[in-house]
């Protein structure tokens, strides 16, 4: 145990968690040179001139690592001690953009400062989760306690929320909404973090995807029907402990299942919905008859999860198809990045899968995309940078990407559950929740998954702000992770 | 610590979770990559040619449904540079009946980035443009000889009439600002250069489809890709219908020859514009194919400047044609009366001296007006700015605020581009010209006869003729009139009505009904059109003073409105009042009557330029 070890920029490179570092190296590294490839010019290339996306990159980059390393000099009972006033100041930066900003292309959320322009979202981030931790720590608090507490939370979480929504930031505002995940962590009933997932999965898929037709219902809900008998069949198992009637339950819809197959394979119509319906039915009055009599509560909650979703997913299609004016559904299916319409949003997702995909085992070799490079694919150095990789070093290096930020979170689940208050933890867990939706995000909807939602990939899209905005929520993780037996 | 352990625990969801998601990504991008090969093939830009198919650009008809503007095919030689093998050149240089050292240079200019900003060696280029075509057939038959290269079919405008170039505008290639304005462009297109096929771009370009070929090894087109399934078929654009009468555009533009100056015919009813010529023209031939470039650079550097539309663009002192619009305002802020009488010794006399010529004195408003009496409309404005109890410059912000309802001061907002707005002085103007000096009615007073400061266009001109023939009020004046499956904007259909009463305008049009019987527009006083018209002489530091005339018929059920201007011509009657009555002539009635022929062909052979007293253009 050292005293020093907050007082010199010595002794930290001894406590500091190298993992993490490393990942972070390693990602920025890639990032940087990704962007190399992407804004490379086959006709006039220069590596260093600062006009340059790449040499403009290399020069954030740079700053970022002083960035880090003036975090690490800095004692880290100061994030602790003026978590709020940090997080007032951001809040008034965000209320200033509203009004400051330039109207580009619709946002006004880019601070102009000569020759840079910042996006105050992304230092949003960074103080809402030192706001939140420095709640979490306060003496005696538990989430559970009082509805107080919850209203405390959200305020901290959805003032940035409004104050971007404002500035016509949907993409960054919805970034905060993953701190659910944190709630969940601090004590929030599991059944609200499953019901918001399921929710946004249910309503996704099934507006997203209406082709092609399976047993003659739209593959989404077709997907939907599956997903909610799969709920079903694990809730008996694992939430309500019955193996026997877990067992037997998925034995009935696995033979159904097969039975369907056949079926509809030797030329007999069948419809989907009333075939998932009577077998759900079927397996409720099966649950009914066969459970142990003498504790029904979480019996009951697993059959009213299965009919809440039925019913959610038939208001969907209903609400959608018959209420909303097909304007209104166009609009929703744009902003939902599902719209096909080849010059607009599905023009970028088309691209961007038709360049990932060209990639194959090993991809083209570094600066030998074409995709990418002819412009095929819009954004390429910035929500799009994704496909650059897939592109050029194929699935081998587009995989392994994926799994550096898988370590680098569930490193950072690590770090946040051995610190000794709840500051760090929570702390931890914000950092974790924001990687976790960007990456779901962003990969997802360049892999042609997720909705065309625009946030960057952390560490990889070009741009100063994204990337010390995540240098900054990482760097107090590791400072307070290295101080944290003192 | 109990509480905390079951909490602890939910760290394996949350991991979870994150491990799921990234599972099924890993699943997808193996999907992606390596399991479906349509992604792959799509992708391999060697073996695709995304080859854009132009839409017709619409057509273009005049008000009684004359085609004036079609399209035209033309072909260009387009390459992939990356694709180009080796190949023959002299073949080549033969079959485009070029030599070899035009060859190099168009080669060079293909790849000059101040040329051609948009080059990359894997996108397609253009070589060469308009090929003739024989030309086409013979370079589509040895087309395999030559892998990288292809023919790119487009289609390029052709004139019916010889005439209205400054209505109808012509195409260009888009430049690279264009390009980053609009996407809709790519480096190679057209878009619209000027006039209508500028202003109504959107509308005539329609939208572009694009055929996916595949290719070989060798870069030979190998047919379709799936079928054309993935073809989005091209939108042809929309057709236009003028306003225009072509005939009465030709006429005009006869009629002007060896003149410099313009002429606006207006249908008072509608707003629509019958003829907007200006002089010196061109022939709009001369702005498509290949020579294009040549004959624009020679346009820009004639001295007459015919690229300058005069009907919208010049700002000429609108000279007597201004006095109508003085005495409405008169009346309506009641400063005089039918029977309101001012002196006239030879002109305006009170401190200082505007000349006048002889007429009768005292005079009232409607012979003012037909004997075109300077001194009336300045003792008038005298009376106005010198009001009791207010001050010239408050009364002068009135005057301003008439003339501005009257669609002076401002762009009219016509559907051309490039409209200038000409000058209506107000207080300010004044206040910062004489410096905050005090100034007076007499500081200023020859803005009440057209002179001094205001300046007009010829449409704006010809609009005060429409709104005196519809007795108080005018629509915006358009040179569209309909569009196919679609409409013109709806200012157009509003109409404006200047907050003076309909019966000063009667009084007004009385007074210009004198002149053409009576007065100085006694050339215009045809036999069976009854026609009312104000002259204009607008003096100018150029030379000899502009030759105006403003006018409609018939009096009664007014068809057309017009004004004419030619510069440094002498007096209104002398060429305004004869051209604007062969004008109404020869759109009411189809044709000049014989009796009349004399003076159409003084008019058409008459050269106001050559003794202009204009020293340098």
């Amino acid at each position: 145990m050292e005293l020093k070890s907050t007082d010199t920029g010595t002794s930290i490179f001894r406590t500091v968690d190298w993992i993490t570092l490393i990942l972070y190296l390693l990602l920025v590294t890639m990032g940087a040179v990704s962007i190399y490839a992407a804004s490379y010019d086959f006709d006039n290339a220069s590596l260093f001139d600062f006009n340059e996306f790449s040499g403009k990159q290399f020069l954030w980059i740079g700053l970022a690592l002083v960035i880090g390393l003036v975090i690490f000099l800095l004692d880290y009972r100061l994030y602790e001690a003026y978590a709020y006033p940090i997080y007032a100041i951001v809040i008034l930066v965000l209320i200033a953009t509203i009004f400051l900003a330039p109207d580009i292309k619709g946002s006004r959320s880019w601070l102009q400062f000569g020759p840079v322009s910042l996006q105050p979202a992304e230092f949003g981030k960074f103080a809402t989760a030192l706001a939140l931790a420095k709640l979490f720590d306060s003496y005696n608090f538990s989430l559970n306690e009082k509805m107080s507490n919850y209203a405390r939370a959200l305020t901290i979480i959805f003032l940035p929320i409004m104050l971007i929504l404002l500035q016509k930031e949907t993409g960054s505002a919805l970034v905060y909404l993953s701190l659910v995940f944190v709630l969940y962590r601090e004590g929030m009933p599991g059944i609200i973090l499953c019901s918001i997932l399921c929710a946004v999965t249910y309503f996704v898929v099934a507006v997203k995807y209406t082709t092609p037709l399976i047993l003659g219902i739209p593959c989404g809900e077709f997907s939907i029907f599956v997903i909610i008998l799969l709920l079903y069949a694990l809730m008996i198992l694992f939430f309500c402990k019955e193996a026997v009637l877990g067992r037997n339950i998925i034995l009935g819809f696995l033979g159904s299942g097969i039975i369907v197959a056949v079926l509809s394979f030797l030329g007999v119509a069948i419809n989907g919905r009333i075939f998932f319906l009577s077998i759900l039915g079927v397996a409720i009055i099966y649950t009914v008859i066969a459970m142990p009599k003498h504790r029904p509560g979480r019996f009951g909650i697993t059959i009213a999860a299965a009919l809440v979703s039925v019913s959610f997913l038939f208001s969907v299609n209903y609400v959608f198809g018959n209420i909303l004016q097909p304007h209104q559904q166009t609009r929703i299916k744009v902003s939902l990045g599902i719209e096909d319409d080849i010059r607009g949003a599905g023009y970028n997702v088309n691209q961007s899968k038709i360049a990932i995909g060209s990639g194959g085992l090993t991809g083209k070799g570094f600066l030998n995309g074409t995709q990418t490079k002819l412009k095929y694919v819009p954004e390429q150095h910035t929500d799009f940078i994704y496909c650059t990789i897939g592109e050029e070093e194929g699935f081998v290096g587009s995989a392994a990407v994926l799994l550096l930020f898988l370590a680098l979170i569930l490193r950072l689940i690590k770090l946040a559950e051995r610190q000794r208050t709840a500051f760090g933890r929570v702390y931890g867990y914000c950092v974790v929740s924001y990687l976790i939706f960007h990456l779901a995000i962003n990969i997802g909807m360049v892999i042609g998954l997720c909705p065309v939602i625009g946030i960057p990939l952390p560490f990889f899209s070009y741009g100063g702000s994204s990337l010390w905005g995540f240098t900054i929520l990482l760097f107090i993780m590791l400072k307070i992770d290295a101080s944290r037996r003192e | 610590m109990r509480k905390d352990y079951n909490l602890e625990k939910r760290k394996y969801i949350i991991g979870g979770f994150i491990c799921v998601l990234v599972v099924i990504y890993l699943v997808r991008l193996f999907n992606l990559q390596l399991g479906d090969s349509t992604y792959k093939d799509s992708a391999d830009s060697n073996a695709f040619l995304r080859k854009i198919i132009y839409p017709a650009r619409g057509l273009v008809y005049d008000r009684n449904d004359r085609l004036v503007i079609f399209n035209q095919p033309a072909y260009d030689v387009m390459l992939i540079p990356r694709d180009v093998g080796e190949f023959d050149t002299l073949a080549l240089c033969k079959v485009l009946g070029i030599d070899k050292a035009r060859l190099e240079e168009l080669w060079a200019e293909m790849k000059d980035p101040r040329k051609n900003p948009g080059y990359s060696s894997y996108r397609a280029q253009k070589l060469l443009s308009h090929l003739s075509q024989e030309e086409y057939g013979r370079l589509q038959e040895k087309l395999y000889l030559f892998p990288g290269f292809f023919i790119q079919k487009r289609t390029i405008r052709q004139y019916n009439y010889h005439a209205g170039a400054n209505v109808l505008g012509n195409i260009r290639e888009v430049s690279a600002e264009d390009v980053e304005k609009d996407r809709y462009y790519r480096s190679g297109d057209y878009t619209g250069d000027l006039g209508i096929e500028k202003s109504y771009e959107k509308a005539l370009r329609g939208v572009k489809g694009m055929e996916i070929m595949m290719k070989d090894a060798h870069g030979r087109i190998q047919g379709k890709y799936e079928n054309g399934i993935h073809d989005v078929s091209p939108e042809a654009g929309k057709n236009l219908k003028l306003s225009l009468d072509m005939e009465l555009q030709q006429y005009g533009e006869t009629l002007m020859r060896g003149k410099i100056g313009a002429i606006v015919c207006i249908e008072p009813a509608t707003g629509e514009i019958l003829a907007l010529v200006t002089s010196p023209n061109y022939d709009p031939t001369l702005l498509i194919g290949k020579d294009r470039g040549k004959n624009y650079a020679e346009l820009v550097k004639n001295p007459y400047m015919p690229l300058f539309d005069r009907a919208l663009q010049a700002a000429y002192p609108p000279g007597s044609t201004f006095k109508p619009t003085q005495g409405l305002i008169f009346l309506q802020e009641g400063i005089i009366d039918n029977s309101t009488a001012y002196p006239c010794h030879r002109g305006y006399v009170n401190g200082l001296r505007v000349g006048c010529h002889g007429h009768g004195s005292p005079i009232t408003l409607k012979p003012a007006l037909q004997t075109s009496c300077n001194a009336y409309f300045c003792w008038g404005l005298k009376n106005m700015l010198d009001r009791q109890g207010t001050t010239p410059s408050a009364q002068l912000t009135k005057w301003k605020d008439y003339m501005v309802s009257m669609g002076y001061g401002y762009k009219l907002g016509v559907d051309l581009p490039h409209e200038s707005r000409g000058f209506i002085p107000n207080a300010d103007f004044y206040n910062s010209s004489f410096r905050g000096k005090d100034w007076s009615a007499n500081s200023i007073i020859s803005i009440s006869i057209g002179q001094g400061e205001v300046l007009a266009t010829p449409l704006q001109i010809a609009n005060l003729g429409a709104t005196i023939a519809n007795r108080g009020f005018f629509y915006t004046p358009h040179v569209v009139k309909e569009i196919s499956d679609s409409t013109i904007d709806k200012r157009f259909k509003v109409k404006h009505a200047p907050r003076i009463k309909k019966e000063y305008y009667e009084t007004v049009a009385e007074g210009m009904r004198m002149a053409v019987l009576g007065g100085t527009c006694k050339g215009a006083n045809l036999v069976d059109i009854e026609v009312a018209g104000k002259t204009g002489t607008a003096q100018n530091p150029h030379g000899r003073d502009h030759s105006v005339f403003m006018g409609f018929a018939p009096y009664k059920d007014p068809k057309i409105a017009v004004c004419v201007y030619v510069e440094n011509a002498g007096f209104g009657a002398t060429f305004g009042v004869p051209i604007g009555a062969l004008m109404i002539e020869k759109y009411l009635k189809g044709e000049v009557s014989a009796g009349r022929k004399g003076a159409e062909q003084h008019m058409i052979h008459s050269n106001t330029i050559a003794n202009s007293g204009v020293k340098k253009h």
